[in-house]
């Protein structure tokens, strides 16, 4: 079902310690009930395509948020506050996941709310999701889109802003997870989807995994070159598929 | 993909921006996810006051970065030559 009419504003949640965070919220047109979901954006920040995704799984029903993951780093424009953000190496995850629930939170105190509350991300975002997934309880349902670093072969890589490979985590995953990735992608490459997908097989998790072929990383971003027309149509409907099959 | 990894240099100079100019003290440069240019990764280049004040920002395809760097050098060598 696709809803013609929606309303979309800037709302505030509460996050980590407290902290007043903008978010960007739409929801279908009507008194619901709604499914929400809370999106996590990608490391280029609280962009337009972020806003975009919004309103399209309000159009499908869904009460969405995406919450300003920088807003420490301001006041500033979203791009500028994305620079600062990269420049001090990026966001805490504990922060991340607190602002997370705090997202969830905001879903679940709206009327027209039916009580359940899925997650996605992409890239970073991607990443994001499945922390959040493995650390957060009250997740109904969790999308994946080609996150990168969730495996980590080089432990350099670990940072004081992100302590741990997500991975690692897996056996705390309380939701089913839908994962897509592009065959073409470097992070995350096949083999470390391959690895991914044996961690939750062994951890006797609710999956789904699904690969494009002539897709590589990015591959819904329909204002860049990464665009695959046919891979894009197909993860969203398996996307709408998945969230309508698990958060009602 | 996302990296993370940036490189830093300190620089002094001046740049230009809607502001209009002010002095720079660092450039920050990597090669990851545009936000405005139409591509999949883009060499960016923040020019910065101080370690967080971006004064003005580019992104650019990786072939482009390549000629920047070897117009520059070529304009450094000719220009310290013609200057002493």
């Amino acid at each position: 079902m696709s809803y013609r009419g929606m309303t979309a504003e800037i709302v505030t949640i509460t996050g980590d310690k407290g902290d007043k965070i903008e978010a960007y919220y739409a929801k279908p047109a009507g008194k619901g009930p709604f499914p929400g979901v809370v999106l996590i954006h990608h490391m280029p920040g609280w962009d337009d395509w972020t806003m975009e995704a919004v309103r399209k799984l309000a159009h499908q029903g869904f009460a969405c948020i995406a919450h300003h993951l920088y807003h420490r780093s301001g006041p500033g424009t979203p791009d500028d506050l994305a620079a600062k953000a990269r420049s001090a190496g990026g966001v805490y995850d504990d922060e991340v996941v607190a602002d997370v629930k705090g997202a969830m939170e905001f879903l679940r105190a709206q009327p027209e709310s039916n009580g359940k509350v899925g997650m996605m991300g992409f890239c970073s975002g991607g990443r994001h999701t499945y922390l959040a997934a493995c650390r957060l309880d009250g997740v109904d349902a969790a999308v994946d889109c080609w996150g990168g670093n969730v495996v980590v072969d080089d432990p350099t890589q670990l940072t004081p802003q992100r302590p741990v490979a997500p991975i690692d985590l897996t056996p705390n995953l309380k939701a089913p997870m839908l994962g897509l990735f592009g065959n073409e992608d470097k992070n995350p490459s096949p083999a470390q989807v391959d690895t991914l997908e044996a961690k939750l097989k062994e951890c006797g998790k609710t999956y789904d995994f699904h690969r494009y072929d002539g897709a590589g990383h990015a591959f819904f971003a329909a204002e860049r070159p990464a665009y695959r027309v046919e891979q894009a149509n197909d993860g969203w409907q398996k996307i709408y598929t998945f969230y309508h099959k698990h958060l009602g | 993909m996302c990296s993370y990894i940036t490189e830093k240099t300190e620089i002094s100079g001046s740049a230009k921006g809607a502001g209009g100019w002010s002095n720079v003290t660092a450039a920050h440069v990597y090669y990851d996810h545009p936000f405005h240019a139409s591509l999949d990764h883009a060499l960016s280049i923040d020019f910065m006051s101080g370690d967080t004040t971006r004064k003005v920002a580019v992104e650019m395809s990786a072939e482009s970065a390549r000629a920047l760097v070897a117009s520059i050098l070529a304009a450094l060598e000719s220009g310290e030559e013609a200057h002493g």
